[in-house]
């Protein structure tokens, strides 16, 4: 092309491989405090704008829930009454009595509750977030302005944000979304995952992307990472003839996973409950490579009895006869705490009795969920192999095994989060059936950065080289052996850092249904060969952002050509 | 003025969906009732207050209330706080 571009480009990290374009629309900035100004306005004429915001408000979000439903009507009905709270309203109209706005007493009595329940931590810190969301929203009807939230304009967008509120995302009109851009989060951040999930298309990361402005055309490419600000008609077209193509191009059937020599990649389904089973099998999932069993276990004060797992475990190996599952063991984690497993305070609960250790401190909840487990093996006709989670030694893994074996199950393998675990582990799977990469732990380990934390999510890339190098160390282990390694985490759903984990030797990846047709698609596109040259690209890169641009650099000739060819 | 003590039955004691079940109740009956656990005593019409008191499964409260029906209004709330609520 020889016209000079004049367009702005944003570069982040894509989630899949869509292509979208569309008018933008910014989630609106948290509002800035309200200034500590006396009133100029009586105390009276203060405290009626106060009862007017905070009722309004009440009303605006009753009204939400009613539109919502479901389980979100709940959590807004809550809200309606925080708005309401005649404490809260007492306490606003003793500030306003001190001289103070009425912006200014519905800010800091907000704040007040929201100290008062931070600091008792667990599931009343949680209930902070939406205390702050009412607060915004009654200040912002104070102000005159715009509620922040997420926007619902009658007409399809592209959405950016610095990042998404989980809260953010429950209402969330995916109809209208054609892609989302975030500045901040990584590839494993709340937003991308949901992404993921949902299929939206989205770009994660892209700094700079706060400057974009409300109704700016923007192309949104997934497969690259770039965004394309005010492109000109020539670009414009181009992605639409893309997209056009894309739409006309065969999908690569539905079937097992492959390199373009043949090389087969099981791909499989990570399911976190039995009622997604049915869009795993339809999205050509080979197996199950990640059954995560604490959704048996989560809203319950004890563990389930035996018999109650088992009958779960019957439905899931059920949908996959003759094909491998490989369930792992309860996995309370820094995230999930549950409370008959964790019941010390932890400071630092990520590093503390978590995975493996915590089951072993309950080892009778490990030997039930076993039994369960090696009963409804017996009664159908999966493969099952079972998993522990967050082992970081080879005594463990023996531990671990061991029991397994004794309590009936054939193949017993570890989860590799733990950097030591990755480094250990030749020793390792000599005594494990097999291994499967956890990289979203891994990752955090590894950059020491808190997987929860949005402040450091820029360190949470399994790109990184040095989480990498990791990988390749399990899976030299792996191919010396001859022990399989699997991948589960959000890396195997990236589709050109599937190829990669490929290249560093893991023989299955495991992902989101959803993410299987992409990775899928990749991964037909490359021989081993390729595979192991982007591997090695990756691992001499100093960084995540460098080792992505060379092996994009590297695979994007075989882009070109195939497109011309079509 | 006649109270009632009565011990929580909602498995995740009243939090969430059961505080704001029973905010919703208090302030449907109109009248100035106190909820006390331990030392502590607030407006039971407060989820905030109601939430920030933390109260569990098996905990036992202490309802006070004032006015014309008091007692009927009382054995209403009763009937709530001994049914599971999260069932």
């Amino acid at each position: 092309m020889t016209t000079t571009p004049t367009a702005q480009t944003l570069q982040g990290v894509g989630i899949g491989r869509g292509l979208g374009m569309g008018p933008v629309i910014r989630m609106p900035d948290p509002l800035p405090e309200p200034t500590d100004t006396p009133s100029a306005l009586a105390v009276d004429a203060e405290k009626v704008r106060a009862a007017g915001a905070l009722a309004a408000t009440a009303a605006d979000i009753r009204l939400r829930g009613e539109k919502a439903g479901g389980s979100a009507k709940d959590v807004l009905d809550a809200q309606a009454f925080m708005a309401e709270d005649p404490t809260l309203g007492d306490d606003v109209n003793a500030r306003i009595e001190t001289g103070k706005t009425a912006e200014r007493a519905v800010f800091e009595a907000f704040v007040q509750f929201r100290d008062l329940l931070t600091s008792m931590g667990g599931y009343m810190g949680e209930r902070a977030t939406d205390l702050d969301d009412v607060s915004q929203r009654a200040v912002a009807h104070l102000q005159g302005v715009a509620a922040p939230g997420v926007p619902d304009p009658d007409h399809p967008f592209v959405l950016v944000a610095r990042d998404l509120a989980p809260a953010d995302t429950a209402l969330l009109n995916l109809d209208k979304v054609l892609a989302l851009i975030t500045s901040d989060g990584g590839p494993t951040s709340h937003t991308a995952i949901l992404a993921r999930e949902k299929s939206i298309i989205a770009i994660v990361g892209a700094s700079g992307a706060l400057s974009l402005e409300d109704g700016e055309t923007v192309i949104v490419d997934a497969s690259t990472g770039v965004v394309t600000v005010n492109p000109t008609e020539s670009e414009l077209s181009a992605a639409e003839a893309t997209l056009a193509s894309r739409a006309s191009a065969p999908d690569v059937p539905v079937g097992p996973g492959a390199l373009a020599d043949g090389t087969k990649v099981p791909l499989l389904a990570n399911l976190g409950a039995v009622d997604k089973l049915a869009s795993a099998v339809e999205k050509g999932a080979e197996g199950v490579g990640l059954f995560r069993t604490e959704f048996l276990f989560l809203d319950s004060d004890r563990a389930p009895t035996v018999e109650q797992q088992q009958a779960n475990y019957t439905t899931l190996f059920e949908a996959f006869p003759g094909k491998k599952v490989v369930v792992r063991a309860l996995d309370a984690g820094a995230d999930k705490p549950l409370s008959f497993l964790n019941d010390e305070p932890e400071e630092n609960p990520a590093l503390g009795l978590r995975g493996l250790r915590a089951l072993r401190a309950h080892e009778s909840i490990l030997r039930d969920q076993l039994t369960a487990i090696a009963n409804a093996a017996a009664v159908t006709t999966a493969e099952v192999w079972v998993m522990a989670p967050m082992v970081s030694t080879v005594e463990e893994t023996r531990y671990f095994v061991g029991l397994a074996k004794e309590l009936g199950l054939q193949t017993a393998g570890v989860m590799v989060e733990v950097p030591a675990a990755a480094l250990l582990a030749d020793r390792i799977l000599a005594d494990a059936d097999f291994a499967s990469i956890g990289t979203n732990d891994l990752t955090q380990y590894t950059l020491a950065a808190d997987r929860l934390l949005g402040s450091v999510a820029s360190f949470q890339d399994p790109w990184h080289p040095a989480v990498l190098r990791l990988v390749g160390e399990v899976g030299r282990a792996g191919t010396t052996l001859d022990k399989p390694v699997g991948i589960c985490g959000e890396a195997a759903a990236d589709p050109m850092l599937a190829v990669v984990l490929v290249g560093l030797g893991a023989t299955s990846l495991s992902m989101s249904p959803a993410a299987l047709a992409d990775v899928r698609a990749e991964l037909a596109r490359f021989t081993k060969k390729q595979a192991i040259e982007f591997a090695e690209l990756a691992l001499s890169a100093n960084s995540a952002v460098e080792a992505r641009a060379a092996v994009f650099a590297a695979a994007s000739p075989v882009t070109t050509k195939t497109q011309k060819s079509e | 003025m006649p109270e009632r003590t009565v011990t929580i039955a909602s498995a995740h004691g009243l939090h969430a969906r059961p505080a704001s079940l029973f905010v919703q109740a208090v302030t449907a009956s109109g009248l100035p009732v106190q909820l006390t656990k331990g030392d502590k005593t607030l407006n039971a019409a407060s989820i905030l207050g109601v939430i920030s008191l933390g109260i569990e499964h098996g905990d036992q409260i202490t309802l006070v209330a004032d006015g014309d029906n008091a007692d009927a209004v009382l054995d209403q709330l009763v009937d709530l706080l001994t049914t599971d609520m999260d069932a």
